[in-house]
């Protein structure tokens, strides 16, 4: 389903926007342009929105893009440096000590503790976590997830990490990124991030894409749907996300619907069609309700 | 005709600081710099090179796309993906009153106003349980000083996070931390136990008519639970509409938070439409988490113009929620008080509690029932 991914950087807005509609991402005007000058400038890319509306993939689609592993850190309170950059492998390092010991005791040889201690902090004790991951896998794609759930300290981390693109462990020393990482930080805004890390990030809104885009994103990213469904189901989705629901659906949502309805046979929408698989968009018992009560007037 | 756009395009950024954008300088050089990559003379470009650059919150873009045609001149070519924010945009007079004292992160002179305090005690005790509606301006400022000395203990929550303690369930990383700096030897078992953090606060404070006498006082008791709060309390004032005010609240100096706050209600003395509005709330910051496991207090007197039951459906989906849902009414602490306006006949099932809220003392009762 990809086309051929030519790697290396693009040279303008339009090229990369060529280059993610390939992957099956559709992106607009304002989205390629972030992107592009994520890339150019080597700057964050803070995305915000609904849930639903692409911000994890992108980064996936720019992993693609640049023909680069994409390097997930999934946000959450009490998340610390440890979880994030790099942990020492405790029990190989003290296996390691043991087997020393064993070693010294059998051929009698007296061990030099400074030279014990320092083969101890072997860079092949230390495990990288997602962060030391992208910085030194060159290129890659650093997908902070709902940075918003992680405490306001680890913020601050991040962002001492994201400006310098290098990560100074004291036993090792620093390890610096050959070429930057993307970095793509999502948040559902459920607090405000620090004014200080989005002064660096260039900030995305991403929101429900219009008819257009929503009926050519379902048939890039299934294609065995029949027009006609995706255009019924861009439709109706669209209606609903009209009602003030608890929770409106969005793109991943219609994407679901309409696999839904592609597995039970369906060729369109009808009520039946529709009543059978409301489950697949709508996650509120008072929306379906809703829903359900007016589903004739929403598939015109 | 262009010759060079620099002065245009720190001009425009300028703009959008009047318009109440927290643009700083080296926002405005990502903008150049991100320019510099693009097409200077392409309006969409420059649009987008701003927008995301200069914008840093889903508020800034609806003032963002205000001030652009204002600036470039209005647009002839369809454009990209609209916000779906679909609030009015701010008023116009936000944007002429916010001048010089934007800037949030700069720390105002601390002002207390000492030889208020050389008040004596019994003077105090009277002003304590004084109603704030009927107070004299040299009682007003004096309740100002009071205010800001008012001990505020904010609610915490349990943590995932875990702290190092002296007893409790064994903390095997630190052990072997330990343990290593001894070359392996295990001397001692460390220990860890669970901590708290500060609990989420929500305060919504009805700022409409009926609710006129109270609620300069009320902004001044949310500012000082937003000096306090370190980032755990958000200030919303509901009339006609929502207006999230905690971004004023932050500066330090309680009069410029006041004025600041004051620019940002466009609804101060209106009508309530407490239904409405709440929805509002919980779909837009509530259920996104500012309301989630928080403690909820509402200042209001329940003068519903709208639906009591449709205040009654987002009460219960606040109610849903949050941890608490504290409703704190002014009128309640009258003699021959009963809750019968139909928006409290309608909201009384979903509290946790209903408080009076008239006087310095009974806030202070408040303070109390939060951390509860």
């Amino acid at each position: 389903m990809t086309g051929s991914t030519t790697s290396g950087r693009p040279g303008s807005p339009a090229e990369l926007a060529v280059r993610l509609r390939a992957t099956g991402y559709l992106p607009d005007d304002g989205l390629a342009t972030a992107a592009f000058l994520a890339l150019r400038m080597d700057r964050p890319l803070f995305c915000e929105g609904e849930p639903g509306t692409g911000k994890t993939a992108l980064a996936q689609a720019m992993a693609q893009v640049l023909d680069a592993p994409l390097i997930r850190l999934q946000c959450h309170e009490g998340i610390d440096a440890s979880q994030a950059l790099y942990d020492w492998d405790f029990p190989r390092q003290l296996l390691h000590l043991r087997a020393l010991e064993a070693a010294a005791g059998a051929s009698a040889e007296k061990l030099d503790a400074d030279v014990v201690e320092a083969s101890l902090y072997d860079p092949r004790f230390l495990i990288a976590r997602p962060v030391l991951k992208a910085l030194q896998t060159s290129p890659s794609v650093l997908l902070v997830d709902e940075v918003d759930r992680a405490d306001d300290e680890f913020e601050a981390f991040l962002l001492e990490v994201l400006t310098e693109h290098a990560v100074s462990i004291p036993e090792v020393g620093e390890i610096r990124a050959k070429t930057p990482p993307l970095v793509v930080l999502t948040s559902n805004r459920t607090r405000d991030v620090h004014d200080a890390l989005k002064r660096r990030c260039l900030y995305l809104w991403l929101d429900h894409p219009d008819l257009t885009r929503e009926i050519a994103i379902l048939r890039s990213r299934l294609p065995g749907v029949p027009e006609r469904l995706a255009g019924q189901v861009a439709a109706a989705v669209r209606r609903m996300r009209e009602l003030e629901l608890l929770k409106p659906p969005g793109v991943a949502e219609s994407l679901d619907w309409a696999r839904a309805l592609q597995l039970l046979g369906a060729d369109e929408l009808d009520v039946a069609s529709a009543a059978a698989s409301l489950g697949a968009v709508l996650k509120y018992r008072e929306d379906a309700d809703r829903v359900r009560a007016q589903l004739d007037t929403l598939l015109i | 005709m262009v010759t060079d756009p620099l002065p245009g395009l720190v001009g425009f950024a300028a703009a959008l600081r009047h318009a109440g954008l927290a643009v700083t300088t080296d926002r405005v050089a990502a903008f150049l710099t991100a320019l510099d990559e693009l097409d200077v003379t392409s309006r969409t470009a420059t649009y987008w090179a701003g927008r995301l650059t200069l914008c840093s919150d889903p508020d800034d873009l609806a003032r963002y796309d205000m001030a652009f045609p204002a600036w470039f001149g209005p647009d002839r070519s369809p454009r990209g993906t609209p916000v779906r924010d679909q609030r009015r945009p701010p008023p116009s007079r936000l944007a002429s009153l916010t001048s010089g004292e934007d800037g949030d992160e700069s720390d105002g002179p601390d002002g207390p106003d000492e030889p208020r305090l050389r008040v004596s005690a019994s003077a105090r005790e009277v002003l304590r349980h004084r109603d704030l509606g009927e107070l004299s301006p040299a009682e007003r400022e004096h309740l100002r000083a009071l205010l800001a000395l008012l001990r505020v203990g904010l609610p915490t929550r349990a943590s995932r996070r875990r702290h190092p303690t002296r007893r409790g369930p064994a903390d095997p990383e630190r052990t072997l931390r330990a343990a290593l700096r001894n070359h392996g030897e295990l001397r001692e078992l460390r220990h860890t136990g669970p901590s708290r953090r500060p609990r989420r606060v929500a305060l919504l404070i009805d700022v409409s008519g009926s609710m006129a006498p109270y609620a300069d006082t009320l902004v001044r008791f949310a500012h000082v639970l937003v000096r306090r709060g370190a980032g755990a309390v958000e200030v919303f004032t509901i009339g006609t509409r929502l207006t999230r005010i905690t971004r004023e609240l932050r500066h330090r100096d309680p009069e410029l938070a006041l004025a600041a706050a004051g620019r940002a209600i466009p609804d101060w003395s209106g009508g309530t439409r407490l239904g409405d509005v709440l929805g509002a709330f919980v779909e837009r910051w509530g259920r996104r988490g500012v309301a989630r496991r928080a403690v909820v207090v509402v200042f209001s007197d329940g003068w519903e113009r709208g639906e009591p039951d449709e205040l009654a459906v987002q009460m219960s989906r606040l109610r849903r929620l949050a941890h608490r849902v504290i409703w704190v009414n002014p009128h309640a602490g009258k003699e021959g008080y009963a809750p019968v306006q139909g928006g409290i006949v309608a909201v009384l099932p979903y509290l946790d509690q209903l408080l009076a809220g008239h006087s310095l003392a009974t806030l202070e009762r408040l303070v109390e029932a939060m951390t509860r």
